[in-house]
């Protein structure tokens, strides 16, 4: 009893940790030095090497800077919105594994947060209640511009979440389960002995799920409510210093969210055609438990391929011009989600003849 | 353990508390919103009985009535908009035309 | 233990919200609290052996149904409910009345039924997902595709209600019987609609609720 609850605050620690103290501040830098590799422009190389204290001035400038509310602001949902933002985002993430059953002191301790039966259900289910931060931030604004952009943005992101949904169904239809441990296990033994990633056989499913993923995550090409050259900011106009920069972390938050399931469905979440595996065994055998190895080595090439989905949402926003919004709209309603029910079907059929 | 019946007993007050606000109140969204909390106490007696049960039929059935609500709530706010548009307003005691 | 934990906060943590939904004078607080309650719910879900049914909830209930709540209140502009004639004492009275004495039958038929009565604990077979398909496209693989029919005509009839008043189409005649057309209708959705502007045809009808928003903001 002790045990599991000492274990799981362990893994939940790991996360946060990593997202919060990792991820956040180095995107931030990832972003502007990756546009400005982009646009053929330096970046910020000031502060300190190649600019890698930058997030962490960014972070100095939003505490001092001042805090404005409006005066006519619905106070307690203005207040909210930012953090109703992070929670799903940050929450999301307990279902997520980076590991197999690993066994310490004798006992099976799964590595993730919560294996529970319904796992991607749970996760699409929770990673849905994101769209409340936005429509509360645009209405609680007391500013037409703002209550625009929320509209627009909560509208995009429930067409998307069709889409993906789908996406996601073809995906387990051959799996036969929501854990998505297990959703890893059935890529471990896909095809070949050392396993298949699932992009192979479902690209269109992939497509469609990334694509999906930068709707969801208002980037670009799908950021028009948020964009600074259109409705002023978007849902975010009335918010400064702190409160913003709670938005723009839990876009950032919400973009590793999905880039983890993606690396999970698709890529084989923390598995590498068995070599972790091994490389555990291997440096167990020198030193150190074999948990422990395998927990790292699990959680490293899990974020690492986090960390190749975050290099292409920040290239894909600087390489590509915005959709206007009733081209999103339609994209979305006329061209995904067809494609992803042909898809489901597809898959559905494949299954059936034994292919998957 | 819990008791199967502080379930159901919650269940009705929910129910009771959702009734009272579709009787109660003039603005057609919050009647709406307690007509939907008295599908949801609704669903919780489902779930409770299926579980004192042993048959999954209760936890279908809530599948279903889920769908039947989301129909529900789509056109019973499309309605809201229509009669906005003719009314403006959405205080149901004000769209009274039909009365005697 | 642990379970009756659970169960007391988040039955009290239903019940106050849904008080608040039911007594609340802001809608927009009405549908968050909404929210509330509908999450209450699922974790009550879960404890009942569940999770798929829970999931469901939040996903359907609360990442869309009431989203389109929150869309329909901000597109409307749905105030604080005006002061106007009261509902009589009477009538909320007998309202609340009513509510009692269905509460106390109902309550009184549980009480002498289950008593305290506890449950079987949760078995894997009972909470599996497999079983649950197995019945659901079994069983009730009717049932299923009638409300797969049921969505459609819902979605049909919602977009048709919610249109905007689209001008009459001409029976024969050119230009001047068009445009003789047209002009009553767009005065009749003037006057009906006040300051809805008239947009071009053609347009996506789930762009419409933003476009009429656009029009009025």
């Amino acid at each position: 009893m002790l045990f599991e609850l000492g274990a799981t605050a362990a893994k939940l620690g790991i996360f946060l940790v990593i997202l919060l103290g990792l991820f956040a501040p180095v995107m931030v830098w990832v972003e502007r030095r990756g546009s400005a590799l982009i646009q053929d422009r330096p970046g910020p190389n000031r502060l300190g090497p190649l600019g890698i204290l930058q997030p962490a001035a960014d972070a100095l400038k939003f505490f001092f800077k001042e805090d404005v509310t409006p005066a006519l602001a619905d106070r307690p949902l203005y207040l909210a919105a930012p953090v109703l933002g992070v929670l799903p985002a940050l929450t999301t993430f307990v279902f997520i594994p980076f590991g197999p059953t690993v066994e310490i002191d004798g006992r099976a301790v799964p590595l993730v947060v919560s294996d529970a039966s319904a796992g991607v259900l749970l996760f699409l289910a929770i990673a849905s209640l994101g769209v409340y931060s936005l429509i509360l931030a645009g209405y609680a604004s007391n500013n037409k511009y703002s209550l625009l952009g929320g509209l627009r943005a909560s509208a995009q992101l429930i067409s998307y979440e069709l889409a993906m949904m789908l996406a996601v169904v073809a995906v387990l239809i051959p799996v036969g389960s929501f854990r998505l441990t297990e959703v890893v296990a059935y890529q471990q033994e896909l095809w070949t002995p050392a396993g298949m990633w699932n992009a192979v056989p479902q690209v269109v499913g992939f497509f469609i799920f990334m694509v999906a993923a930068f709707a969801e995550t208002n980037r670009l090409p799908f950021d028009l409510p948020e964009a600074e050259s259109e409705l002023v900011a978007g849902f975010h106009t009335e918010y400064s210093a702190m409160r913003f920069a709670a938005f723009f972390m839990s876009e950032y938050i919400a973009m590793t969210t999905l880039s983890a399931l993606a690396a999970t469905l698709f890529l084989g979440g923390w598995s590498l055609f068995g070599l972790p595996e091994w490389a555990a065994a291997a440096l167990a055998g020198l030193v150190g438990p074999y948990w422990l190895w395998m927990g790292l080595l699990g959680l490293f090439v899990l974020f690492f391929k986090v960390a190749l989905f975050m290099a292409l949402f920040v290239w894909v926003r600087w390489t590509f011009p915005r959709f206007r919004y009733d081209q999103l709209m339609r994209l979305g309603w006329k061209v995904l989600l067809p494609l992803a029910l042909a898809n489901v079907i597809g898959v559905a059929a494949a299954t059936l003849a034994g292919w998957l | 353990m819990v008791p199967v019946a502080w379930y159901l007993l919650l269940a009705a007050l929910l129910f009771a508390i959702g009734t009272v606000g579709a009787l109660t109140r003039r603005n057609g969204i919050t009647i709406f919103l307690s007509i939907e909390l008295m599908l949801n106490s609704v669903n919780l007696t489902l779930v409770a009985y299926s579980r004192l049960l042993d048959d999954r039929t209760g936890q279908l059935v809530v599948f279903f009535v889920l769908a039947v609500a989301a129909a529900e709530a789509a056109v019973g706010l499309a309605l809201f908009i229509a009669v906005y548009r003719h009314r403006r307003t959405i205080d149901l005691d004000r769209v009274n035309l039909l009365r005697w | 233990m642990i379970e009756t934990l659970i169960f007391l906060i988040f039955a009290a943590l239903a019940l106050a919200s849904a008080l608040v939904v039911v007594l609340h004078r802001n809608p927009i607080y009405s549908t968050m609290s909404l929210v509330v309650t509908l999450i209450s719910l699922a974790v009550l879900f879960v404890l009942l052996g569940a999770p798929f049914i829970a999931a469901l909830q939040v996903l359907i209930y609360t990442g869309a149904i009431v989203v389109l709540f929150l869309f329909v209140v901000m597109l409307l502009n749905v105030g604080r409910e005006e002061i106007g004639e009261q509902r009589g004492l009477v009538q909320k009275g007998a309202a609340v009345v009513g509510a009692a004495a269905f509460l106390v039958i109902v309550g009184l038929t549980y009480l002498e039924g289950y008593g305290g009565a506890e449950m079987a604990p949760l078995d894997e077979e009972f909470v599996s997902l497999p079983g649950l398909a197995a019945e659901l496209f079994g069983r009730y693989l009717l049932t299923f595709e009638l409300v797969g029919l049921l969505l459609l005509v819902a979605v049909i009839a919602a977009t048709v209600l919610a249109a905007r008043p689209r001008p009459a189409v001409p029976a024969e005649g050119g230009a001047l019987a068009e445009a003789a057309a047209v002009e009553p209708a767009t005065e009749a959705d003037e006057r009906g609609a006040g300051v809805v502007t008239e947009r071009p045809d053609g347009e996506d009808r789930l762009v419409a609720s933003g476009g009429s928003a656009g029009g009025a903001g």
